[in-house]
């Protein structure tokens, strides 16, 4: 059916947001139906109260010697040194492949390579090789957020306008300067959006990096936790992982839209 | 430009002459107009004088220097407009200053000049994306303005825009080129725009190119010197013009 012209068309940002809210609301309140009605047993899922309880619990007295703040502070130091490193190494050779046909043919294997692979695959090779340190934790979350990282900067810079690159040419830019004042610049939203995606694996190997030898962390307190089957604060969690990635994520895309408020307007 | 060759291999392997033998000298000041057919070498033969390609064979000199390589000395205004959308307008216009490391308050003069001669000077600090295709074409000229070239080479700069903005900008690109005094190279395929830009029209045939016809024409000039553009574009004598050009360029 073709939509008549004057149907409405939901304009008001308020309207997307009500319809999150209310996918989030309705969620909540089955869960909290299904919990009440004691249809499934507490320990295959606990109520969203005695979830909150827990997350209480965890935040002011604790689990194994170490409240909620220090478990996700462990947890964010090593995802931030892992991103910061990424950031620092990923993005500079990104733009090389990008630039270099011919760097971009020898490395480009050996990052399709790994990326496929779970961190879980080779979580025991990096303690074989590197210990069970916090090195190789920060190594694992590293090698994660790496390959999306400098495999987005290698697509964004192959898909900046080549006529942009000619009028720096013809104005009279150096080869530095157009990598410098033209590729650089107009791949930054294709940069960010890598490492948004980075991030959002670098979550998803922090459960497995805490693995090696953790005592500290929010993936190491969710094993832990499974390990004594506490249900109830596996979940919690969880919760406490995807709200942090979600308000991680959230902050990169406002940096996003204040680098590049061109970005979706202009090719 | 002296003996220029070029062609384009096809997947087949089979060259595809784009033009052979084409050789033109062009004096300095002159409103220089390619027209031709789409696809006959027009913008091939731009971008070898603006040094973005070489041609197979011959040589492209300006001044007697022959073109190897893009250059400050040859500005060049692209279709679409090449603009930089994370600077302002006035930081886009002085981005060739900027990268000869021209000092800041030096480049802002002279970029703010150049504003004023495409009349965009109240839009200096605005976001380029925020204006118009037209007012964009006027940046890109402010920008290639600034680098102060010897030459101007346009490859259908109006294309992109509608009837009325493309005759405004028609006068304005007029008025800057008799007021600069710069070569202007400008590639289109609308034959009342070459007819009335053109001191020096270069009327081309379709693969591979040959120079159908090459006249001296005053309508630019006059229009330059102040006469309206539509009494111009209604005189019998440019209508005439026109419909010969036209004739020319149509027939087997």
């Amino acid at each position: 059916m073709i939509p008549s012209p004057d149907a409405p068309v939901s304009r008001v940002p308020g309207s997307n947001l009500a319809i999150s809210i209310a996918t989030i609301v309705g969620l909540l309140g089955s869960w909290w139906l299904v919990a009440a009605l004691a249809i499934v047993p507490p320990l295959y899922l606990p109520g969203p109260m005695a979830v909150l309880a827990k997350l209480r619990e965890l935040a002011v007295e604790g689990y194994m010697d170490a409240t909620l703040a220090q478990h996700l502070g462990a947890s964010l130091q090593r995802i931030l040194f892992a991103l910061v490193a990424a950031v620092f190494t990923a993005i500079p050779l990104g733009l090389a492949i990008g630039v270099n046909r011919a760097l971009r043919a020898g490395v480009d294997p050996l990052i399709e390579f790994y990326r496929p692979v779970p961190p879980l695959a080779y979580l025991p090779l990096i303690v074989i090789w590197f210990g069970i340190g916090e090195f190789s934790k920060v190594l694992l979350i590293y090698l994660a957020i790496f390959a999306p990282v400098a495999l987005t900067t290698a697509a964004g810079v192959r898909s900046v306008d080549p006529i942009r690159i000619r009028a720096a040419q013809s104005l009279g830019a150096s080869r530095a300067q157009v990598v410098w004042h033209v590729i650089l610049p107009s791949a930054l939203p294709e940069i960010v959006t890598g490492v948004r995606i980075g991030l959002g694996a670098g979550w998803s190997t922090l459960v497995a990096a805490e693995l090696i030898a953790a005592t500290r962390g929010v993936g190491f307190v969710i094993q832990s936790a499974s390990q004594f089957l506490i249900t109830d604060l596996v979940v919690a969690g969880i919760v406490v992982i995807a709200l942090v990635a979600y308000v991680l994520e959230i902050g990169l895309r406002l940096v996003q839209r204040r680098l590049a408020p061109w970005w979706g307007r202009v090719a | 430009m002296r003996r220029v060759s070029t062609s384009f291999r096809a997947a087949t392997g089979i060259a595809t002459p784009v033009f052979e033998d084409l050789s033109l000298e062009i004096g300095a000041r002159e409103f220089v107009v390619f027209l031709g057919p789409s696809g006959c070498g027009k913008t091939t033969l731009l971008n070898h004088v603006a040094g973005f390609t070489r041609p197979e064979s011959g040589s492209i000199e300006v001044d007697g220097r022959s073109i190897r390589a893009p250059g400050p000395d040859r500005g060049v205004i692209f279709q679409q407009d090449a603009l930089m959308p994370w600077l302002s307008v006035v930081e886009n216009v002085e981005f060739g200053l900027r990268l000869r490391g021209v000092a800041a308050a030096v480049r802002r003069r002279a970029a703010t000049e150049q504003l004023a001669r495409v009349e965009l000077a109240e839009f200096a600090h605005h976001k380029v994306w925020e204006l118009s295709g037209g007012m964009r074409q006027r940046v890109s000229l402010a920008r290639a303005l600034a680098a102060d070239p010897q030459i101007l080479l346009m490859d259908e700069p109006f294309g992109a825009l509608d009837a009325l903005t493309r005759e405004q900008m028609q006068t304005l690109v007029l008025r800057v080129w008799r007021a600069t005094e710069k070569q202007v190279l400008l590639v289109t395929h609308d034959i009342e725009e070459a007819v009335f830009l053109a001191t020096d029209l270069i009327t081309m045939s379709a693969r591979p190119a040959r120079v159908l016809a090459r006249q001296r024409l005053d309508f630019g000039s006059r229009h330059a010197a102040g006469e309206p553009a539509r009494r111009i574009k209604s005189d019998p004598a440019f209508i005439a013009m026109r419909e010969s050009v036209l004739a020319r360029l149509f027939a087997p």
